[in-house]
């Protein structure tokens, strides 16, 4: 029995997937970036059995050369993962560590429109992991901490860097910490509801990538949108899997 | 050979230490960029040779013809008429702005959120490092976008020879008739430049030179219909780019000589990548000398390019010039005409732009369009949303990118683009 392997290496965190023939996830995996990638790489890969292999995440062309495997980008990875749990999707929302994106698909699922966030971190993970940490939250506790507040406070910059200073005075003003979350999560919502809009107006959206995991985040879009949002099992391993799908479909 | 450019250089009030930084960069970039290209045209050598020799023996020709007499001319746009220039007996070349140089001597002059191409212009007059603008008789300045005409003003502060032509921004009977009143003007004052006045026989002349080098162009453009296409897109770009400096016969007779080549490339099914390669035809924003970032990245991910629908490309060649007036102010007309049908973003509304990408998507059989704009550049920033709607609603898939010259985003943009090309797939 072939197996299949798929790689993606974000700027946070690398997720293997291995799938059999019948595209069945049998095992996966995950680690964090870390300063060497290669040497993590390697290292979640070692002794992991598979007949082929392809790399997707902004790591991906350091794959191809250390490990002589084929690419692909993470916006076909996470379209093709996203249909393994959703046959029909027709719109994929992407939030990882360093980017964003949303995905539109034709009912067959190929790409048929996508766009990315600009060149900054404005709105991703690790965004939210900066702002979690100024505010003194564990990153798991950041989402259902925001969930909790009644009120929010209206945070108008999306830098990372701007932002941080803004919530570093509302925190100085004795503002309530899950306010100002609850703040900054809406702030994420109206700039990836206005992504979503651009590319594709209707219909149920697959939200995958460590992101979606977040509960206030997962409330607020389904509340703004008014349009019905799915999460697969792990949304942060959907690029991986797509990729490993991706692979064993390699003729 | 090289000690002889350095004193013509010097000679020309180049910074020579800054100078032979840009050339280490430029040479670099060509190297990695066109010479490890595979399966290129063996015609492509005399672009190389302009290439290494771009700041070198075409600046010793330049310097020749002022010796003997003649007026050099520089320009920044595609609006300004080489037929007028060489009737004068004077040469036309394009002027450096496709790579950042000088960048916090540029930022004293202009604001940081203009166009890269502006800043560029800029950059190459204060680092000093341009031997065409420098060795120029007459810089020609046009009032195209608001940062263009705003920026002259401020140019003008820098050099003594700067001379702005006005331009229409609708397509109308009067806008036609300020061309050629500022064609004329334009005329006058390059007569005034070489003391040599415009004659019908002359003019006639002129407008055959330059229309046999639009035409070898046209033949060029032609042959990348083809699948697989003989030349690759960053070959044919460095075509169109040349086409602004190169000594004109002798560019009509190399794109010529490139073409029969071509051509029997292409009946041994002879190409640059292999059939079935997906097609890009690239539309939007021009690319200046050294600027190859863009279809560098979209020719190494697998992709191929066909056309450049751009004032470096098709935009600025397309039409020819009407050949059968006898009268001077007949060819004027004619050269008014050719010029008028410019479909550049400066016009409102500017419908035959998204009219001719569609055509050029259908003859170069484009599998996608790729919208190249640069950031800050609001004609054709506010373009490509129509564009892309255009494109979309005859089911042509499009992807529109905001870059400039700097490298910091090409991760970025190697992403967005090889997504695109697989959905082209």
């Amino acid at each position: 029995m072939m197996r299949f392997a798929g790689i993606d290496i974000g700027s946070r965190t690398i997720e293997l997937v291995v799938v059999d023939e019948a595209g069945e996830i049998v095992r996966s995996l995950q680690a964090n970036t870390g300063f060497d990638l290669a040497e993590e790489v390697r290292r979640l890969i070692n002794g992991v059995k598979y007949d082929r292999i392809m790399a997707t995440g902004y790591g991906r062309n350091l794959f191809e050369v250390s490990f002589d495997a084929p690419t692909v980008t993470e916006i076909k990875a996470h379209a093709r993962g996203a249909r393994a749990f959703f046959p029909d999707a027709r719109t994929v929302l992407d939030i990882g560590g360093q980017d964003s994106k949303v995905i539109a698909l034709t009912e067959s699922g190929r790409v048929k429109k996508f766009e990315m966030n600009d060149r900054c971190a404005a709105g991703t993970g690790k965004f939210m992991e900066i702002m979690a940490r100024t505010l003194g939250f564990a990153i798991e506790d950041f989402g259902r901490e925001a969930l909790l507040a009644e009120k929010s406070f209206n945070i108008s910059s999306m830098c990372t860097v701007f932002a941080e200073s803004e919530v570093t005075s509302l925190i100085a003003k004795g503002h309530s910490r899950k306010e100002i979350a609850r703040g900054l999560h809406e702030s994420i919502i109206r700039r990836v509801a206005g992504m979503i809009n651009r590319v594709s107006s209707e219909g149920d959206i697959v939200f995958t990538g460590g992101v979606a995991n977040n509960p206030c985040i997962r409330a607020l879009l389904e509340e703004n949108l008014a349009r019905r949002i799915m999460f697969p099992a792990d949304p942060q391993s959907v690029g991986a899997l797509g990729a490993a799908l991706l692979a064993a479909e390699v003729s | 050979m090289s000690e002889e450019y350095r004193s013509i250089w010097a000679d020309l009030g180049l910074d020579l230490g800054a100078h032979d930084i840009l050339l280490g960069v430029l040479g670099k970039a060509y190297q990695d960029i066109y010479l490890a290209q595979k399966d290129r045209p063996q015609g492509m050598g005399y672009f190389d040779f302009v290439m290494s020799e771009v700041h070198g023996l075409r600046i010793k020709e330049l310097v020749d013809e002022k010796a003997a007499g003649r007026k050099i001319i520089g320009s920044y746009c595609v609006f300004v008429p080489e037929e007028i220039v060489l009737a004068a007996n004077a040469t036309l070349v394009g002027l450096c702005s496709g790579a950042d140089f000088a960048m916090e001597e540029v930022e004293k002059y202009l604001p940081r959120n203009t166009c890269a191409l502006i800043k560029s212009s800029f950059g190459f007059k204060l680092g000093k490092v341009c031997p065409y603008l420098e060795s120029a008789d007459m810089i020609v300045g046009e009032n195209t976008c608001d940062g263009k005409k705003k920026a002259y003003e401020t140019l003008n502060e820098l050099v003594s020879n700067l001379y702005v032509m006005d331009l229409p921004q609708v397509k109308s009977e009067n806008s036609k008739a300020l061309l050629k009143a500022e064609y004329n003007r334009f005329r006058k004052a390059v007569e005034n430049l070489t003391g040599v006045t415009v004659t019908a026989e002359s003019l006639k002349q002129a407008i055959r030179t330059v229309n046999a080098k639009r035409a070898a162009i046209h033949r060029l453009s032609s042959l990348r219909k083809a699948d697989p296409p003989p030349i690759s897109g960053l070959d044919a770009l460095l075509a169109n780019q040349v086409f602004f400096y190169d000594n004109p016969a002798r560019f009509t007779e190399s794109v010529n000589k490139i073409c029969d080549e071509l051509e029997e490339r292409i009946k041994a099914k002879k190409g640059v990548c292999p059939e079935g390669t997906p097609r890009v035809l690239v539309s939007g924003c021009p690319q200046a000398v050294p600027n190859w970032k863009f279809p560098f990245i979209v020719e190494t991910s697998g992709a191929v390019i066909v056309g450049e629908e751009s004032c470096v490309g098709e935009r600025g060649t397309r039409n020819l010039t009407d050949e059968s007036g006898e009268t001077v102010e007949q060819m004027m007309d004619a050269i008014t005409e050719r010029y008028f049908k410019v479909d550049c973003a400066i016009f409102t509304p500017n419908p035959d732009r998204l009219d001719h990408i569609q055509e050029m998507a259908a003859a170069y059989k484009a599998d996608g369009v790729i919208h190249y704009g640069l950031q800050f550049c609001q004609p054709y920033l506010m373009e490509s949303i129509p564009v892309e709607k255009g494109l979309e609603a005859k089911n042509i898939p499009c992807l529109r990118i905001e870059t400039d010259y700097s490298m910091e985003d090409v991760g970025q943009l190697k992403t967005r683009i090889e997504a695109f090309i697989e959905q082209l797939r």
